[in-house]
């Protein structure tokens, strides 16, 4: 069964999936809403970087922010100069590193669903009476429920599963960095295979019934909208 | 008074619009498709931003080149052509979202824009399960409903079949009568500008080429309105009689009685009738041998060429002023000049409310 270093990685995981979701909701969904509305020139340079983690290694993107973090880097030296310490090797640093890693599975699923609202409903909200921010809350976000739905569900699953990142600049400290993917990788490393199943199992189970749930609601949500 | 001098630079269309329409009753903006009716009517409302010039709604300015007010502080009730409803929300959801934003809207004030278009059973109803004519109705109501200073309406009839057309339109009549801020209707429907309009701007690739009461825009030689099949002119007639026997009303205009069949309107109410300009011939001399029951005397107005064969001729009945086609060769035997004096034979009419 699970011993007292798996159940630390559970609870790091969930947790640090929880706190990356949230801010990365709070982030995306200006940053796709602007990528939705903007008719900006050069637009398709933030939509390509937004994209990065997508195709590149997750130990490139670890490298990057380690050296960025790291008492040695820009991030880590102004840390330190203002009596704080280096994000590098941090519960803090981790919750960065995923953030940026899993952006696009928030950002691209917010942005299609703004998308395909499409300016009328805006305008009618307008012409009612409703300012934009009122127009936002109102209109935009409940028209997009099934992308938020997906960007939320995506951003955790994709956080829970990372694991080259999290290599990276986390480091493996029981209580503080260590999640489940690597303490599965520990296991194996160890011949513990037993252990390894337990965990192994459980995230694929997890992250089956999650998607299924993305699916199911999208199903639902778009079979209420085109039968109009 | 409703002042508009707008310029609107869309890629290559430009839409330059200078005019001014009464500040009560129906403007229909009439014109052909992409001509820019949509575009002036969404400037008015203020969804287009790309705008310089000057818009000026009773005594509140909107645009003046430097300053803009932004759509959701103009005063407007706005029906778009479809699509006009929050399908997230149901008929009620749609009607309360307008009046939270507005001040104090009064019940009694609400209930009578309900009880208008019939609002009241569709309450409870989800958007995807109302007819096209419905849709229409909700989006007519909600847009009231927060007591606006203009209504626009964009071919609010446009996405519908005959059928639908045939159920709102009452609807669209009732408002005539009772609305008391002014509403521009855009359509492309010259049914529609004949049954609706009392104050008609026809707009063409982009520019205004004329703007005035409906009775004389379509009355006007310069304008193609008056020209073509289509050619019809405008009388509103008070009901002061009924013959019982024939079931036949008696409509007065201009101090001359208009004989039509009965629809059971009630006497002293007004009526628009429809005259296309096909079916008025003229004679010389009263006809007394005839089947036709509405003979008037007339004085021509103004005489133009229709075509080769045709000519259109512009008649003054006292006051009222109609259209009739006849072929040149008619004329010619007539002798049909400025001020001659006609008898115009009217073989039909169509009642238009």
């Amino acid at each position: 069964m699970l011993n007292e270093v798996d159940l630390n990685a559970i609870l790091v995981t969930i947790k640090l999936a929880t706190i990356s979701t949230l801010i990365l909701l709070l982030i995306g969904t200006p940053i796709a809403w602007w990528l939705s509305k903007t008719k900006f020139k050069f637009k398709a340079v933030f939509e390509a970087i937004i994209a990065l983690p997508l195709v590149l290694p997750p130990t490139v993107l670890g490298f990057y922010l380690l050296i960025t973090l790291g008492s040695n880097g820009p991030v880590g030296k102004f840390l330190e100069s203002i009596g704080g310490s280096s994000l590098a090797f941090t519960f803090s640093g981790l919750v960065i590193g995923s953030v940026i890693y899993s952006m696009p599975f928030v950002v691209q699923p917010l942005q299609n669903s703004f998308s395909s609202i499409g300016r009328r409903p805006l305008e009618i909200a307008a012409t009612l009476g409703a300012s934009p921010i009122d127009r936002f809350f109102t209109v935009a976000v409940p028209l997009a429920r099934s992308g938020f739905i997906t960007a939320g569900v995506l951003g955790f699953a994709h956080t829970v599963g990372e694991f080259g990142v999290v290599l990276m600049i986390g480091g493996n400290i029981p209580g503080e960095t260590g999640v489940i993917s690597i303490a599965i990788y520990d296991h194996v490393e160890a011949m513990e295979y037993g252990q390894a199943h337990w965990l192994a199992g459980g995230l694929l189970i997890l992250s089956f019934l999650m998607l299924m749930m993305v699916y199911i609601f999208n199903r639902r949500f778009s079979i209420m909208r085109n039968s109009d | 008074m409703i002042e508009c001098n707008l310029n609107i630079r869309l890629g290559n269309f430009m839409l330059d619009t200078n005019f001014s329409i009464p500040d009560k009753g129906i403007t229909v903006i009439f014109g052909a498709s992409g001509s820019g009716k949509t575009t002036l009517l969404r400037t008015i409302a203020g969804l287009e931003k790309t705008v310089s010039g000057f818009l000026k709604i009773g005594d509140e300015v909107w645009q003046d080149g430097v300053d803009f007010v932004p759509p959701h502080q103009r005063s407007v009730g706005y029906v778009f052509q479809e699509q006009g409803l929050f399908n997230h929300l149901d008929v009620r959801g749609n009607l309360d979202y307008g009046i939270k934003r507005s001040s104090a809207i009064e019940e009694v004030f609400r209930d009578s824009i309900l009880n208008l278009l019939d609002i009241k059973p569709l309450f409870n109803r989800a958007i995807e399960e109302l007819s096209g004519g419905e849709k229409q109705r909700v989006s007519i109501a909600r847009a009231l409903l927060i007591k606006p200073n203009i209504l626009l309406m964009d071919e609010p009839l446009s996405s519908l079949d005959l059928k639908r057309k045939e159920e709102i339109l009452p609807y669209l009549d009732a408002l005539h009568d009772e609305l008391d801020i002014p509403l521009i209707y855009v359509t492309h429907s010259p049914d529609e500008v004949s049954r609706l309009a009392d104050y008609l701007i026809l707009i063409d690739n982009g520019k205004v080429i004329g703007s005035g009461k409906i009775e004389d825009m379509l009355t006007r030689f310069d304008l193609p309105i008056s020209h073509g099949v289509g050619a019809t002119s405008i009388i509103e007639a008070n009901i002061v009689g009924r013959d019982e026997n024939y079931e036949l009303m008696h409509l007065d205009f201009s101090g001359e009685i208009f004989v039509v069949a009965d629809n059971r309107s009630a006497i002293g109410q007004t009526i628009r009738l429809r005259i296309s300009a096909r079916d008025v011939s003229l004679t010389k001399e009263r006809q007394s041998n005839t089947s036709i029951l509405n003979i008037f005397k007339a004085v021509v107005d103004d005489v133009v060429p229709e075509g080769k064969s045709q000519v259109m001729i512009r008649l003054k009945i006292k006051d009222s002023i109609i259209l009739s086609c006849i072929t040149l060769k008619s004329a010619e035997m007539l002798n049909i000049k400025i001020g001659s004096k006609v008898y115009a034979q009217i073989k039909s009419v169509a009642l238009l409310s």
